[in-house]
């Protein structure tokens, strides 16, 4: 009987052996979970912010730079209990702020008691070197550097945009998980738009740590390891003194002010009033400040000069002359009497030709061209003949960029509007409408709509002579690079070269003789412009519009200038816009009469 | 010491035990590993360095095991037991606590643990008794007088507040299974421990009575209908309902805080994976991060960065299973079962009863220790502070471990004598 009992007990030993063997493959070779683990217990990852691309003007002035910052990160796990009263007083922080940090804390989509977790954000760097001598009082917390966006200039805000936390909302969107709580994004501006570009690529270290989380050494001697690529630097086409100066004439106003050069696309200043300064939305005052600059009713990170919708006025005229002219409707000696019983006019003028309607900025000669382009008399139905009429027109008026979005490189561009036929039918809900119900686009009045960036490019496509390149902040990223390719290509206009020869004639006269003959005629240089005044709500004053380009032979800048309730044209926009073109061919001003005359902001 | 007498040695076991304790050595060197310490395997602040002056002595001791006179053990067993019983009544007054258990005794700098000696002498005891002219082990007296002899060193042990020591001495049962005793006790033990476990993973106790009744009603119904088998199997099942209503008392009056929490995290780890599941959720880590063919020696992680508590002694087992992987770990388990195989080969060839008695003690506390030190570090039995023969770190254990094997090679390589009575 007790022999059996050996076998019983062999087997009992077999049993445990393989009981042993098969829960061991199980829990080594096939679940990886305890691999994964693992890592996660001894694996620490430290992140190494990479810095930021800096952003310069077209001189190389640096306009934005970088500062350090340093955030409090916490591993629950890690902490032992603390005195709150002299952890407040360590941070500088009340305890209010610190049962908010906590709350904070837990509510974070990552929150996990082992993983780093942001507590309190930006100690100044003041704080930083009080705290490091005392940190090790804190097991658990530690401080992580990197930097904050820091401004050499109260201006170009609205251009530059701002960096802030990347939300919640933008945090799902990052389907590549390229961002973490806690990181920073471009949330407007070329911050936004060249937020590829400007990030750059963060470094990773791997470090060891036992069981207390005491680093022990690089992982598998730093193999996995990564360091952090800085961003690119930009290079705008900002030119920061004009961008200064446009900004201290736009002061107190509201409106936009948008130079191009010609010649390339490159934005020379991009101003939009009222404005802020950019140096409020960084740093930890960031949240306070944030809150009082959105509900500013001025509106301040309204962006104007791309996203007010504007309609353009007279200097929409030159728009209809060079497409009447292409059409063949008309020919630069056309006259037309000044027949003020349908639309008004002013000043003293009877019957002019294309050049002085231009110059006298003539309603009825517009309305006459309008008309015979609009009712050509294809077909005897009036409403037919102006369906077909509007339907040629607006190919060419596209062409020149307007109705449409340009593709600056600033987020948030409005298309603004010029009308279709359909756009017509939908408003008539038929096709019941003719030329008569439109007349106003003629003046750049009606339905018409354009951003300010629009009238700029529109300034600059006359100055070359009948093509743009789009308009563009950033003329180089990176060290010796390009700007992006969209941006090297020119945009023909429907329109023959040599009709615009005739509005550059107009646009001198203008200057020289015509409605902003005053204020915009400079001593040595020759500017070629064209004044609008647009219709307003009375008791508000009309809102005054100026586009113009300079010298008239190889032009170097081309502006648009539009000012909010500021009444006729040829004063605060013509002034505005001269003064811009001295400031930057000629370094200053040499009419100090018109700079007060701006400054001063009555506009009598 | 005489040719014949080390060539006469089992040296099948003698290679098997050497291989663990070099192994064993190399595992403990890995633990302490610093790399930037830059100290080596032989340094002697090191627990390995330390392991390998109590190798060299475990060496003395089997010489010493092997040169003494034959019939000492036997003569020897009753003398040690009582010296061993004193040794344990005096730990608690004049010896000194490690890690809650007041279980050493301090010589010098060295610590010792009279318990770890107790195993094989309390071994050595159950042996002689077995062996007494007359004895029975039907005798019901007989059989008090075994359970008195382990009964009491694991009182005492007990009194150290070091259960798992404790514990191993129930494991000697073993050698009263195999010596004769009826396996109804056995049965009902395991039956018992079985049923205590089971309540603890049912969440509720009402579907283990359901059950019972349910197993009762078909006994009763099935089988032949005879009074005396009703009455039986209605008390057997009141009993184990027993256990079940006794398993809460003794889990939340009886145990303290962390024996609860050791038999909680053995159920569910995860519940608190930082907390009482630690030891075990660690471990497991450890062990399943190492993969087939392990991180290789000296790369673990876990065990290395202090992840692992006790990871040079009772859970030494981990450090095999991340650098070694499941390789690693298969050879270990192979070694002991291996070793316990050939334990009971040599108990078999036996001619004589004390060797025989005594070869089944020590494959016994092999067994026990085996079978709960890995056991408890992949999660199948709860955390109890026993270690790994020849791997945990320790002297006390190393010579305790090495005595107990040794003074079976020393009767196993004089089978063939015919022993005289004394």
């Amino acid at each position: 009987m007790n022999e059996a009992r050996k076998e019983i007990i062999q087997v009992l030993v077999v049993l445990t052996g393989i009981i042993f063997a098969v829960k061991l493959f199980f829990v080594q070779v096939v679940d990886n979970k305890y691999a994964q683990l693992a890592d996660s217990n001894a694996l620490l990852r430290e992140v190494e912010y990479p810095v930021r691309g800096l952003i310069y003007d077209r001189h190389g002035d640096l306009i934005v730079h970088n500062s350090p910052e340093y955030d409090l990160y916490v591993v629950v796990k890690d902490t032992r209990p603390f005195d709150s009263a002299r952890f407040c007083d360590i941070f500088d922080i009340t305890p209010a702020q610190l049962r908010q940090a906590f709350r904070e804390l837990k509510a974070r989509k990552e929150y996990k008691p082992f993983k780093p977790t942001l507590f309190l954000k930006q100690l100044s760097n003041y704080d930083f070197a009080k705290i490091q001598d005392r940190l090790d009082e804190l097991p658990g917390f530690f401080i992580q550097a990197r930097t904050t966006r820091s401004y050499n200039t109260p201006s170009l805000a609205n251009a530059l945009g701002y960096v802030s936390e990347i939300s919640k909302e933008q945090l799902d969107r990052d389907s590549l998980k390229l961002y973490r709580q806690g990181d920073y994004i471009g949330q407007s501006g070329i911050e936004q738009f060249y937020e590829a570009q400007l990030r750059g690529t963060r470094g990773v270290r791997f470090k060891l740590r036992n069981a207390k989380g005491i680093v022990q050494g690089a992982f598998n001697n730093g193999k996995f390891d990564t360091l952090s690529r800085p961003g690119l630097d930009l290079t705008t086409g900002i030119d920061l003194k004009l961008q200064q100066y446009t900004e201290l004439l736009m002061k107190g106003k509201a409106g936009s002010a948008v130079a191009i050069e010609p010649a390339t696309g490159e934005i020379l200043a991009l101003v939009s009033g009222p404005s802020y300064d950019p140096g409020l939305l960084t740093g930890k005052a960031f949240s306070s400040n944030f809150k009082l600059v959105s509900a500013d009713t001025n509106k301040p990170l309204f962006n104007r000069a791309l996203m007010a919708q504007y309609r353009p006025g007279s200097i929409f005229k030159i728009a209809q002359a060079m497409t009447a002219l292409q059409e063949g409707v008309i020919t630069p000696d056309t006259r037309v009497r000044c027949d003020r019983s349908i639309i008004a006019c002013h000043g003293s003028h009877t019957n002019e030709d294309l050049r002085g309607a231009i110059s006298n900025s003539c309603n009825p000669y517009f309305h006459q061209v309008f008309r015979r382009m609009i009712q050509k008399g294809k077909t005897n139905d009036p409403f037919t003949d102006s369906h077909l009429g509007l339907e040629e027109w607006n190919k060419h008026i596209w062409s020149f960029g307007f109705g449409k979005k340009l593709g600056v490189d600033l987020p948030n561009e409005k298309e603004g509007l010029i009308p279709t036929p359909r756009y017509y039918d939908r408003a008539y809900r038929s096709a019941a409408w003719k030329f008569s119900n439109i007349y106003s686009l003629a003046i750049g009045e009606g339905e018409n709509l354009v951003v300010p960036l629009q009238m700029a490019n529109f300034a600059a496509t006359i100055a070359n002579r009948g093509f743009y390149y789009t308009p563009h902040i950033v003329k180089a990223i990176g060290k010796d690079g390009k700007s992006l390719p969209q941006y090297q290509q020119r945009h023909y206009t429907t329109i023959d070269s040599a009709f615009f020869n005739v509005a550059v004639d107009a646009m001198q006269e203008v200057v020289e003789s015509g409605t902003a003959s005053y204020r915009a005629k400079l001593q040595d240089i020759v500017v070629c412009g064209k004044t609008g005044t647009v219709q307003n709500e009375p008791p508000l004053k009309d809102h005054a519009v100026f586009i113009c380009f300079a010298p008239r032979d190889n032009p170097k800048i081309a502006i648009a200038v539009y000012v909010e309730d500021a009444g006729f044209g040829g004063r605060a926009a013509a002034s505005i816009a001269s003064l811009m073109v001295e400031k930057y061919l000629l370094g200053e001003t040499k009419r100090p009469f018109i700079e007060q005359y701006v400054l001063a902001g009555k506009f009598e | 010491m005489r040719r014949d007498e080390v060539s006469g040695l089992d040296w099948v076991t003698i290679l098997i035990y050497l291989a663990m304790v070099v192994l064993g050595w190399f595992n403990i060197y890995a633990v302490v590993y610093d790399e930037a310490a830059g100290r080596d395997i032989w340094d002697l602040s090191l627990n390995s360095g330390r392991q390998l002056v109590f190798i060299g002595a475990s060496f003395v001791i089997i010489m010493v095991i092997v040169i003494m006179d034959l019939r000492f053990y036997e003569a020897f067993a009753y003398v040690g037991y009582g010296l061993i019983v004193l040794l344990l009544l005096l730990v608690p007054v004049i010896g000194k606590e490690v890690g809650g258990n007041k279980a050493w005794l301090g010589i010098g700098s060295f610590g010792v643990q009279p318990s770890e000696f107790a195993k094989f002498i309390t071994a050595l005891a159950v042996a002689k008794y077995i062996a007494t002219v007359g004895f029975k082990m039907d005798n019901l007296r007989n059989q008090a007088v075994l359970f008195l002899i382990i009964g009491v060193p694991m009182a005492l042990t007990l009194l150290q507040k070091d259960t798992g020591t404790a514990l191993v001495f129930t494991s000697l049962i073993l050698v009263f299974y195999r010596e004769g005793m009826s396996p109804f006790l056995i049965i009902v033990g395991a039956s018992a421990a079985a049923i205590f476990v089971l309540t603890l993973l049912v969440p509720n106790e009402i579907y283990l009575y359901a059950g019972i009744g349910v197993i009762w009603a078909l006994i009763i119904l099935l089988g032949k209908k005879k009074v005396g088998r009703i009455v039986l199997v209605t008390v057997g099942a009141i009993m184990i309902s027993g256990v079940i209503a006794s398993v809460d008392y003794v889990i939340t009056d009886v145990l303290k805080p962390h024996q609860q929490n050791r038999i909680k995290a053995l159920i569910n780890p995860d519940a608190d994976p930082l907390g009482y599941g630690w030891n075990v959720t660690q471990s497991k880590i450890a062990i399943g991060s190492g993969g087939f063919w392990g991180k290789g020696f000296l790369e673990g992680t876990q065990t290395k960065f202090d992840f692992v508590p006790e990871q040079s002694t009772d859970f030494i087992f981990c450090t095999i299973g991340e650098e070694h992987g499941w390789v690693g770990t298969l050879l270990v388990v192979s070694l002991f079962v291996a070793l316990l195989l050939r334990i009971v080969y040599l108990a078999e060839r036996q001619k004589n009863r004390f060797t025989r008695a005594y070869a089944y003690g020590v494959l016994a506390i092999f067994f026990f220790h085996f079978a709960i030190n890995i056991g408890m570090t992949i999660g199948l039995f709860p955390v109890i502070g026993i270690p790994l023969p020849f791997f945990s770190y320790g002297g006390s254990s190393l010579w305790g471990f090495t005595v107990l094997l040794f003074i079976l090679l020393k009767l196993d390589s004089h089978r063939g004598e015919v022993l005289q009575r004394i």
